[in-house]
């Protein structure tokens, strides 16, 4: 199948195209602002798009996905402040104790269904807040500081803002990519399935829950690296990271964008930030008009932005 | 008991199943023999749906044993039961809304050929794939559908995706549940036409309020009444059974009426 040219395809495509040359946008006006505000966009964007995976196309309704932002950034943040400042070792740390932190909360949580699934992914997401909390060697409440980013023997330097935005960028692409072809492929078939109905599926074969587990992991994994990203790009994690609320504003990312469309939570990390950016700058409660946006795009437009578009290009 | 057939596919011995205080299946024996098309009918509430549901698993009994080819699959979950090869079709149409037709029987072939944690190829082009699913298509006269989402088909389309979805799976046994209902005159009498062809290919048990189409189909009927078999045998024999008459008086279509 060839992608067709329809309204969010295209959409999808001015925005990689402009995300790829904004540097370029930002070293010619001098504006270095929009460059940091975009690092930051691509790293929730990724988070976004992870969560996407097991939300969007798995049915799974995490509301603790957050955790990993965290996990992934306290990797980074505890090797660092222990003097392994590899990259290499401590990327591969990251994601590691974010598979195993899915595992976990996977293995347990998806006995569950509904309102108890996301009540108990809630429940172990703030249970890693406040551990984190009660790390006082490093931080506790205050958070850590990560004094010196991480270290790729001179590969890329991630302390060179150009540098940094295109490695966030790349990480993006690559994890949209890999979520590309997860959908597409059998194993993505069968967790589609499994959302659309569960019993159908196991009643032709399927152990459902062998194939959601994975899923789970999977995300867990991708939003490690967005933590290891982000403790970088910020030079400090804290427990803030964890926090419910954070897990909130990934959902919000991903139904604004669009549940289930492979780019839909990049376009609604995008408009989340960004109004977010915006309506700090006239107001303090910026969710005094997120949240009514919010609310009209789940009432009118159940496929989120990504939905309306398609809906558009359909006429 | 003496086993009067010799190597049933499917045998259960004293099924029990209770909800509450209603007893659903109450010590209930049977035999499926290999090749046959076997109808069990009963009044509503004569607990067809809980049998077959305890036969595919979704639904567990309390005492009593399954065997499914020789071999005791009681405590078996659904899915292991399905690739043993045993199929069942929902009563109430039950498929995968938001994918397209094909999407759904070649799910049903992918589950039955090997694992699947595959994350790389695209599965929408696995030739053989799709083609088991293709032949399951044409098979219920669907092949000019495949690709229109389910929610889109028609009810009586959606009866034959179900016969479709449980043909790719390869079975041995083929339990259907009510897959005459709902549907019109014309499309009821395509149904029966198709199963007279599939039970050519495949063991059937049938589910059915139809019985036009029992009478017309089945080798052995099974009459359960509250949860009991009250009588099971070929056709002819059911029709005069007195215990059967009994059971359908008052019900609007009594057996006697048929044939």
């Amino acid at each position: 199948m060839t992608p067709k040219l329809n309204a969010s395809n295209a959409v999808a495509a001015l925005l990689c195209a402009a995300l790829v040359l904004l540097p370029v946008y930002s070293a010619v006006t001098g504006n270095i602002f929009i460059l940091t505000l975009f690092t930051r966009i691509a790293i929730y964007a990724l988070a976004a798009a992870s969560l996407n995976l097991i939300m969007g196309y798995g049915g799974m309704m995490s509301f603790g996905h957050a955790a990993y932002l965290g996990i992934g950034g306290y990797a980074v943040g505890i090797l660092a402040a222990e003097g392994i400042g590899s990259g290499f070792i401590q990327w591969p740390v990251a994601l590691a104790v974010s598979a195993l932190f899915a595992l976990l909360i996977g293995a347990l949580s998806l006995r569950t269904r509904g309102v108890y699934f996301i009540m108990i992914t809630l429940a172990f997401a703030q249970m890693a807040y406040y551990v984190a909390s009660a790390l006082s060697r490093y931080g506790g409440d205050d958070g850590l500081t990560v004094y010196k980013r991480s270290d790729f023997a001179g590969l890329i330097n991630l302390s060179d803002r150009t540098q940094f935005y295109y490695l966030c960028l790349g990480c993006l692409f690559g994890g949209l990519y890999l979520i590309w072809r997860i959908v597409n492929s059998r194993f993505g078939l069968v967790v589609q399935g499994v959302r659309s109905n569960e019993q159908r599926m196991q009643a032709i074969g399927f152990h459902a829950n062998r194939y959601r587990l994975v899923c789970f992991v999977i995300a867990g994994t991708i939003c490690g690296l967005a933590g290891a990203l982000l403790a970088n790009n910020t030079d400090f994690v804290s427990p803030a990271v964890m926090y419910w609320t954070r897990s909130g504003d990934l959902m919000v990312m991903v139904i604004l964008g669009g549940m289930g469309s492979l780019f839909g939570p990049v376009v609604g990390a995008i408009v989340y930030l960004l109004l977010e950016e915006l309506l700090s700058q006239f107001t303090e409660y910026s969710g005094l008009i997120l949240g009514p946006v919010l609310l009209l795009i789940v009432l009118f437009a159940r496929g989120g932005i990504m939905g309306l578009l398609g809906r558009m290009s359909r006429g | 008991m003496v086993d009067p057939l010799p190597n049933p596919l499917l045998r259960v011995d004293n099924l029990v199943r209770r909800y509450g205080g209603i007893t659903a299946t109450d010590n209930l024996s049977m035999e499926v023999i290999p090749g046959e098309l076997h109808a069990i009918i009963g009044p509503n509430g004569a607990g067809k749906t809980t049998l077959i549901s305890q036969l595919t698993g979704q639904v567990m009994p309390n005492s009593g044993t399954i065997y499914f080819a020789g071999r005791d699959v009681t405590s078996l979950p659904s899915y292991k039961r399905s690739r043993l090869g045993l199929a069942r079709s929902f009563q109430i149409t039950s498929l995968l809304k938001d994918f397209s037709a094909i999407d759904n029987v070649a799910l049903a072939a992918q589950a039955h050929d090997g694992h699947s944690f595959r994350f790389w190829g695209n599965a929408r082009k696995e030739r053989q794939l799709r083609d088991t699913a293709r032949a399951a298509l044409e098979r219920v006269g669907l092949g000019k559908r495949a690709d229109i989402v389910v929610s889109q088909l028609s009810h009586g389309e959606q009866r034959e995706l179900e016969l479709a979805v449980a043909l790719a799976t390869k079975p041995q046994l083929l339990l259907l549940d009510e897959p005459m209902a709902g549907l019109g005159v014309t499309e009821s009498a395509r149904m029966v036409a198709l199963l007279k062809e599939l039970r050519k290919e495949v063991t059937i048990v049938l589910v059915e309020h139809d019985m036009e189409a029992v009478f017309a189909l089945a080798d052995r009927i099974t009459v359960l009444v509250y949860g009991r078999v009250i009588a099971c045998g070929v056709p002819d024999a059911i029709r005069k059974d007195e215990e059967v008459k009994r059971a359908y008086l008052g019900e609007q279509h009594a057996v006697t009426h048929h044939g």
